[in-house]
C-alpha cells in the first residue's frame, strides 16, 4: 500500500527543507565573497577567503589535530566497547542492567558538566592541558555511542554458531576470530564512525580542557566567532561543510545513514 | 572469549576507565560545589551550602534557569510539531525522494553545531537576509533583531535539534502496519481523523522519547546560546562557563552545573518511567 502526500504535506515539506538548508547554504554562499566583511557575493565569486585559510595555519593545524583525536578516541572506545558488549550480550547475570546503564550514563550528563568535571580533575592530578587528558575525556564521551551499536550487533549473533565452530574442532580463539568477529563487524564499523564524528564535532566539553597546544577545530572556530564573525571563519566552516557532504555520501553508501542514526546495526 | 568467560572480567577494562575518569571527576564536581570561594583567597576547602543558597535565592540565577528551561520548552514544542509532521510526510514519500530527503534532514547532524549556528548568525546578523525576506513578503514592516534575542536562540536550537525528533518518530512510524491507516480510510475517516486517531497514538512513544531527548539537549546547550544569545542572554551552560573560565569562581560554577545535572536526570528518568509504564510493550519495540 503506497500512500501519497497531499498538497499541504508537500508545502510543509518544502518549507521544512528550506529551514534545514538555509543556514548551511548561507555559510557556503558568504564564503565566496570578495569583500573584506560579511556579505553575499555580489560582483562574482571569489576564492580569496579560501586562500586565506592556507595563510592561517591555526585552522589547518586544528583540523589535523581533531582528525587525529577523533581517530584515536574512537579506536580506544571501540577497544573498550567490544569485550563489554560481548559480555553483556551473551550472558545473563546479576547487575547486567545496571552495567549497561552505567556504561551509557555519559549520554545523560550535559557536556558542560563533563567539561568542568574533567577540568577540575585534570587540574587536581596535574594533567591539565595535556593531550592524554583530552583523549581520555573524548573516550568517555564517545564510548556510549560505540557501545550501543556494537551491542546491537552482538545481540544479533546466534551463540549456536560459535558452538558449532568449536564442535567442528576450532579452538576458542579461532572460533572467536573467524565466526564472532566477522558477525560483529557491521556494529564495530558503524560504532567507530559515530564515535569519530561525535569526537570530531564536540565543542562544549572540549572548550573547558583544551589548551593552546591542544585546540580542536570546533574550539578554534568557536573562539574565533566569539571574537569576530568574518569571511575567514565562514570559509573554514564552508570547507567543513563540503568535507561533511562528501562523508555523508560515502557513509550512506557504506553504512547507511538511517542505520547509523536509528541505531540498529543491521 | 567464550560464553563461559566471566562477564565482569570482560567488562573490567571499560569499568576501570569509567571508575577513574568518570566517577572520580563527577564526585569532585559535587565536592567543590560545597566549597567556599573568596575573591582574594580563591577556593576554600570547607563545607558550605552558600553556593546553592545563592543560586536559589538570587534573582539573577533564577532568571538564568527560567530562561534556560523556558527556551528549552519552546524548542521542544517546535521540534515536536515540526519533526513529527516532517517524519510523517517523509514516511509517505516514494524512493528515491524518501532516501534523498531523509539524508538532507539527518545529514546536518554530522556538521558541527558551531558551523550550523554560524549560519544562523549570518542570517540574523550582518546580512539581515531574514529581515529582508520577511519585509519583502509583508509579514513585518520594521526589521526585528533576532541576533542576541531569546527567539533567535530558540530558532537556531530548533534547527540544531529537530533532526533528533524526526529520527525518533520515523523509527516508530516504520513499525506501524499500513493496513491500520487503510482500514480507517476505507471506513470513511477523513485524513485528519486518521492522523489524530490512528497514526499519532501509535507513534506516541517515539514522539515522547524524541521530545525528552530534545528537551534535555536544549536545556544543556552551549554553543548556540553562546553565539546567538551573546554575553547578555546567558543560560546555565554559558553561565557555568563564565564562572569557571572568567570569574574563576569554581564552586559556584560547579553548583550551577550540579543543579542542571540533577534537573536533567530527574526529567529524563521520570519521563522514561512514565512512557514505559503507559506504553511499555510498544516502547520496547520502538526503542532504537
Amino acid at each position: 500500500m503506497q500512500f501519497r502526500n497531499g498538497p499541504i504535506g508537500l508545502v510543509f515539506h518544502t518549507l521544512f527543507i528550506l529551514f534545514i538548508l538555509a543556514p548551511i547554504v548561507m555559510v557556503c554562499a558568504v564564503a565566496f565573497t570578495s569583500e573584506g566583511f560579511i556579505s553575499l557575493p555580489s560582483g562574482g565569486l571569489s576564492l580569496r577567503w579560501f586562500r586565506a585559510i592556507l595563510d592561517n595555519p591555526r585552522f589547518v593545524d586544528a583540523f589535523w589535530f581533531s582528525l587525529g583525536l577523533g581517530t584515536l578516541s574512537a579506536t580506544l572506545a571501540i577497544g573498550l566497547a567490544v569485550p563489554s558488549a560481548l559480555a553483556i550480550a551473551r550472558n545473563r547475570f546479576r547487575g547486567r542492567e545496571a552495567l549497561v546503564a552505567f556504561f551509557l550514563s555519559p549520554l545523560m550528563i550535559p557536556h558542560v558538566v563533563l567539561g568542568l568535571a574533567f577540568l577540575k580533575f585534570f587540574t587536581t592530578v596535574d594533567l591539565a592541558g595535556t593531550y592524554f587528558g583530552l583523549v581520555v575525556a573524548h573516550v568517555i564521551l564517545v564510548m556510549p555511542y560505540a557501545l550501543r551499536l556494537v551491542l546491537a550487533s552482538a545481540a544479533g549473533i546466534d551463540p549456536a554458531l560459535e558452538r558449532a565452530a568449536q564442535s567442528l574442532g576450532a579452538s576458542n580463539w579461532t572460533a572467536f576470530r573467524r565466526v564472532v568477529l566477522p558477525l560483529l563487524l557491521p556494529g564495530v564499523v558503524s560504532g567507530w564512525v559515530i564515535a569519530f564524528i561525535t569526537s570530531f564535532d564536540e565543542l562544549t566539553m572540549s572548550i573547558f580542557i583544551a589548551s593552546p597546544s591542544t585546540t580542536t577545530l570546533p574550539v578554534r572556530i568557536f573562539l574565533h566567532i566569539e571574537d569576530t564573525i568574518d569571511p575567514l571563519v565562514t570559509a573554514v566552516s564552508a570547507v567543513l561543510i563540503y568535507v561533511t557532504i562528501i562523508a555523508i555520501f560515502i557513509l550512506d553508501r557504506v553504512v547507511g545513514l538511517e542505520k547509523l542514526f536509528v541505531g540498529k546495526g543491521r | 572469549m567464550t560464553a563461559r568467560t566471566n562477564p565482569w572480567v570482560l567488562s573490567a577494562p571499560a569499568l576501570a576507565v569509567y571508575a577513574t575518569f568518570l566517577v572520580v571527576p563527577m564526585a569532585l564536581v559535587f565536592l567543590i560545589s560545597f566549597f567556599d570561594f573568596q575573591f582574594y583567597g580563591g577556593m576554600q576547602a570547607t563545607f558550605t551550602w552558600k553556593n546553592y543558597i545563592e543560586i536559589f535565592s538570587d534573582g539573577y540565577y533564577y532568571e538564568i534557569y527560567a530562561r534556560t528551561f523556558g527556551v528549552a520548552a519552546a524548542v521542544t514544542l517546535a521540534c515536536l510539531v515540526l519533526g513529527t509532521a516532517e517524519a510523517y510526510v517523509l514516511s509517505r514519500m516514494a524512493n528515491p525522494w524518501k532516501g534523498l530527503f531523509l539524508m538532507v534532514v539527518l545529514g546536518p547532524l554530522l556538521i558541527s553545531v558551531v558551523v550550523r549556528t554560524l549560519g544562523w548568525a549570518l542570517l540574523f546578523g550582518s546580512t539581515g537576509l531574514i529581515n529582508k525576506a520577511l519585509m519583502g513578503i509583508g509579514i513585518i514592516s520594521t526589521p526585528i533583531d533576532l541576533m542576541y534575542s531569546n527567539l533567535g536562540v530558540a530558532i537556531a536550537l530548533t534547527h540544531v535539534l529537530v533532526p533528533f525528533m524526526v529520527i525518533s518518530v520515523w523509527a516508530s512510524l516504520q513499525r506501524i502496519n499500513p493496513a491500520t491507516e487503510a482500514a480507517a480510510l476505507s471506513l470513511g475517516a477523513s485524513q485528519f481523523t486518521v492522523i489524530r486517531r490512528v497514526i499519532v497514538p501509535q507513534v506516541m512513544p517515539g514522539i515522547l522519547s524524541g521530545a525528552i531527548m530534545v528537551f534535555a539537549m536544549a536545556a544543556s546547550s552551549f554553543a548556540t546560546p553562546a553565539i546567538i544569545g551573546g554575553r547578555r542572554l546567558k543560560n546555565v551552560a554559558t553561565a557555568a562557563y563564565d564562572e569557571f573560565l572568567n570569574t574563576l569562581n569554581w564552586p559556584l560554577g560547579a553548583a550551577l552545573a550540579v543543579v542542571l545535572l540533577v534537573a536533567t536526570v530527574v526529567v529524563l528518568l521520570s519521563a522514561n518511567r512514565i512512557i514505559e509504564r503507559r506504553y511499555g510493550a510498544v516502547f520496547n519495540q520502538a526503542g532504537g
